[in-house]
C-alpha cells in the first residue's frame, strides 16, 4: 500500500538514520482496519449498545420490507377463485334517492350475447320484478287459522343466470331457454322460499300462486354461490316476468368469466351489450390480485419504512453521539497517535472507519435479526416468507454508511485535536 | 563528525495572544548524536514548548530545526508526522498506554504509522521489551502492571523505531523514588548504548544525571557548564 508523496523528501544519507526510508506518515488498509476493529471489540458491551439503534433501525426496516412482501404474497397466495372470476353489469344511473333513474338499458338478449364472448364461462340477467301487493301462496285456500300468503321477493332471471352464478338444486331443474322464450309460467324456488310455501317436492310439480297467477314450480334451489337474494325468491323466467308483471329491461347482467379474463370480458362486455355508449353501463369487475398485493405493500410500506427510518435515524445520532464520547474519552490515545506519527487525515480516517465499520456490524446483525422476524412472524401465520434477494446485501451497506455519516462530525473534531494539549489530558 | 542529531538557529514560538507570548525566544542548541541532555526550568518557562517544538509536535514561528540535517520548516504534515514516526521516540509521563491492549501490542503500534513492514512488528517489539526487561511481561495489560513496568513498557514503544532522539518528558514524575532510580539507569544504558536522550524535568536529581543541562526561563535557554560525568 504505497500512496504517492506530495513532495518529494530530503532523505540524506546518514549514519544517524539507520533505516532512511521515505520518512512520510504511513497507514495501510491492513492497519486502519485491525485498528478500528480493536477499538471496536476492546468495549464490547459499548460497542453493542451504540449499535442498538441502528440494529433496530435496519432489522424494523429489512423486517417490514420483508413481512410486507410476504404478506403480499399471501394475497396472491390466498388468490378468492370466486371473486376473481366475477363480473357484473349495471346500467349507469344518474341523481339522487327517488330521482336516482337509469340512464341505459340492457338488452334481453344481453346473456346470449356475452356467451359468445371469448373467456366467458356462463352470463344471463337478473332482474327484481315488481308484483305490486300481489302475495304468493301455494294453494288457493284461504285458512283462517293459519297464514298462507306471503310477501316474497320475486326475480327474474334469463336461463344462463343459474350457471352464471353458480346456483346448485336442491330437486327438480332449472328452466331452459324454452320456457323464457315462451313465457311460461313456471318457478324456481329459492330453499327459504321454498319452505315458506311449504312446498319440498317437485315431482308432481306443485303450483304456487303469486296473487291470481297460477306458476308451476319446476326446481327448488339447494344453495347459489353468488347472489344469495336469490335464496329466498320466487324465481321466474324474465321474459315471464316481462308478459306478467310489466319488466321494462333486465336489472343487471352477471357473468362467470374463466381465470384471469375478467379485466379483458369487463372491457369487452359494455361493449357487446351496448355499442353506442358502452360508458352508460356500469361495470364491476374483481380488483386484479397484483393491484391488491401491491396496494397492501404500499400500506405497510409506507408506515413501518416511516418507522425504521426513525430508528435509523435516532441510531445514527446515537453512534455519533458515542463516537463523540469516544473522541473525547480518547484524547489522550489521539495525542499519542499523532506523537507516534499519525496525520491528522490518519486520525480522522480511523474514527471514521471505526462508526462505519459499527454501522456496518449493526447492519449485519439488524439484517439478520429482521429476516429472523420475517421468517418467525411467517411461521406462526403458516405464510410463506417472501424476501427481496438485494435485501440482505443491501442492507449491511445502509449501516455502513449510516456509521460512516455519523462519524463525520466526531472524526473532524479528532483530526483538528492538538497533539500537545491531547497529550496532556490523559 | 556526522551532522548533528538536533539543530536550533534562532528558534522562536509566539503563542497568538494579547499580547503575544513569546514561549521560546531566538533559541541556538546543537544536540549531537550521543549526547543525554536534560532539559530544566520552572512550569511555564517554556519546557514543554521547547519539547514540543523538539518533538514536531508544534513548529516554530521563526528560526530554522535541522533534525538529522533536514529542515524541518519545508516539510508537510505528511512528512512531519513521518519524522515523529521514524526519529523520535516519545516518553511521557503519565506514560500513554492503552489499556485494552497487552504490553507487546502498545509497542507494536508504535509502527503504526511508519511505513515499515507488518511482519517484523511483533518481534522487534518483543526486542524492544526484552531490551528494557519485560521479556516476562510481553502479554500483561497496562492495568495489571505497576507503575515502573508501564513506564519500561512506555520506552520499549520509543525504541522500538530506533529513533535518532528520545524525548523524555518527566519521566519518572509519577514514580516512586526506587522506581525511578530504575528509570534512570535505564536510561543511562540506553545512553552507554549509544543512544541520544534528551528528558525534560524540573527534578534536579534527574537533571544531574545528564551530561547537559538545558536552562529554560521565560523562554530564555542557557546551558550549564558541566563537565561529562
Amino acid at each position: 500500500m504505497t500512496t504517492p508523496e506530495l513532495e518529494p523528501l530530503p532523505v540524506l544519507p546518514d549514519a544517524n538514520n539507520p533505516h532512511p526510508v521515505a520518512a512520510s506518515s504511513h497507514l495501510g488498509i491492513v492497519d486502519l482496519l485491525s485498528e478500528s476493529v480493536t477499538a471496536l471489540t476492546s468495549r464490547p458491551a459499548r460497542t453493542l449498545l451504540t449499535a442498538l439503534g441502528t440494529i433496530l433501525g435496519v432489522a424494523a426496516l429489512v423486517a417490514t420490507l420483508g413481512l410486507a412482501k410476504t404478506a403480499g404474497n399471501q394475497i396472491v397466495g390466498r388468490f378468492d377463485e370466486l371473486a376473481a372470476t366475477e363480473v357484473s353489469i349495471a346500467p349507469e344511473s344518474r341523481g339522487f334517492g327517488s330521482g336516482n333513474r337509469t340512464i341505459s338499458v340492457i338488452p334481453w338478449d344481453a346473456g346470449d350475447r356475452l356467451q359468445r364472448l371469448n373467456g366467458v364461462v356462463a352470463a344471463g340477467t337478473k332482474s327484481d320484478v315488481d308484483v305490486g301487493s300481489d302475495l304468493a301462496r301455494a294453494v288457493p285456500v284461504i285458512d283462517p287459522l293459519g297464514q298462507t300468503e306471503f310477501q316474497i321477493p320475486v326475480i327474474g332471471v334469463s336461463d344462463g343466470t343459474f350457471a352464471a352464478v353458480r346456483s346448485t338444486l336442491e330437486t327438480g331443474r332449472f328452466f331452459d331457454v324454452g320456457h323464457n322464450e315462451r313465457a311460461d309460467n313456471v318457478v324456481v324456488l329459492g330453499p327459504g322460499a321454498a319452505t315458506r310455501l311449504g312446498v319440498s317436492r317437485v315431482d308432481n310439480t306443485p303450483a304456487i300462486f303469486i296473487g291470481e297467477r297460477a306458476f308451476a314450480v319446476i326446481g327448488i334451489l339447494k344453495d347459489t354461490a353468488r347472489e344469495p337474494d336469490l335464496l329466498s325468491a320466487i324465481i321466474i323466467p324474465d321474459q315471464t316476468a316481462r308478459a306478467f308483471f310489466g319488466l321494462s329491461a333486465p336489472g343487471e347482467v352477471h357473468v362467470d368469466v374463466e381465470v384471469g379474463a375478467a379485466d379483458l370480458i369487463g372491457t369487452q362486455a359494455a361493449i357487446a351489450l351496448s355499442p353506442n355508449s358502452p360508458d352508460q353501463l356500469r361495470v364491476s369487475v374483481p380488483r386484479s390480485p397484483k393491484a391488491v398485493q401491491e396496494d397492501v405493500e404500499g400500506d405497510v410500506n409506507a408506515l413501518f419504512l416511516l418507522l425504521g427510518g426513525i430508528s435509523l435515524l435516532v441510531g445514527a445520532i446515537g453512534i455519533a453521539n458515542v463516537t463523540l464520547v469516544s473522541v473525547l474519552e480518547r484524547t489522550g490515545e489521539i495525542g499519542l497517535r499523532r506523537a507516534l506519527g499519525a496525520t491528522p487525515g490518519q486520525i480522522a480516517r480511523q474514527f471514521l472507519t471505526e462508526s462505519a465499520s459499527l454501522g456496518a456490524l449493526s447492519g449485519l446483525i439488524g439484517t439478520s435479526l429482521g429476516v429472523l422476524a420475517t421468517v418467525v412472524i411467517s411461521a406462526t401465520r403458516d405464510w410463506t416468507p417472501v424476501l427481496d434477494p438485494w435485501l440482505p446485501f443491501v442492507a449491511p451497506v445502509l449501516g455502513a454508511l449510516i456509521g460512516l455519516i455519523a462519524g463525520v462530525y466526531p472524526s473532524l473534531k479528532a483530526a483538528r485535536m492538538e497533539p500537545v494539549q491531547a497529550l496532556r489530558s490523559f | 563528525m556526522s551532522a548533528p542529531v538536533v539543530e536550533l538557529q534562532g528558534v522562536t514560538r509566539t503563542f497568538d495572544a494579547t499580547p503575544p507570548v513569546e514561549a521560546l525566544k531566538a533559541t541556538n542548541l546543537v544536540i549531537n548524536d550521543g549526547d543525554y541532555l536534560s532539559i530544566v526550568g520552572p512550569s511555564g518557562s517554556g519546557k514543554s514548548t521547547m519539547l514540543n517544538v523538539l518533538g514536531l509536535l508544534d513548529s516554530p514561528t521563526d528560526g530554522t530545526y535541522l533534525l538529522d540535517g533536514t529542515d524541518i520548516s519545508r516539510l508537510g504534515e505528511r512528512q512531519l508526522a513521518g519524522l515523529r514516526a521514524t526519529k523520535i521516540g516519545f516518553v511521557f509521563q503519565s506514560f500513554h498506554l492503552l489499556a485494552h491492549r497487552s504490553a507487546t501490542e502498545n509497542v507494536m503500534l508504535a509502527e503504526l504509522y511508519s511505513g515499515r513492514d507488518r511482519g517484523g512488528r511483533r518481534p522487534r517489539a518483543i526486542a524492544a521489551l526484552e531490551k528494557v526487561g519485560l521479556g516476562h511481561r510481553l502479554d500483561a495489560f497496562p492495568p495489571t502492571m505497576s507503575g515502573g513496568e508501564r513506564q519500561r513498557v512506555a520506552i520499549a514503544r520509543a525504541l522500538t523505531a530506533e529513533p535518532s532522539l528520545l524525548l523524555a518528558d518527566e519521566p519518572t514524575g509519577n514514580l516512586d523514588t526506587v522506581t525511578s532510580e530504575a528509570i534512570l539507569e535505564l536510561f543511562d544504558d540506553l545512553h552507554a548504548a549509544g543512544l541520544t536522550v534528551a528528558v525534560i524535568t524540573h527534578d534536579t536529581d534527574v537533571a544531574q544525571r545528564a551530561e547537559r543541562t538545558i536552562n529554560i526561563r521565560d523562554g530564555i535557554v542557557t546551558e550549564t557548564a558541566r563537565a561529562a560525568s
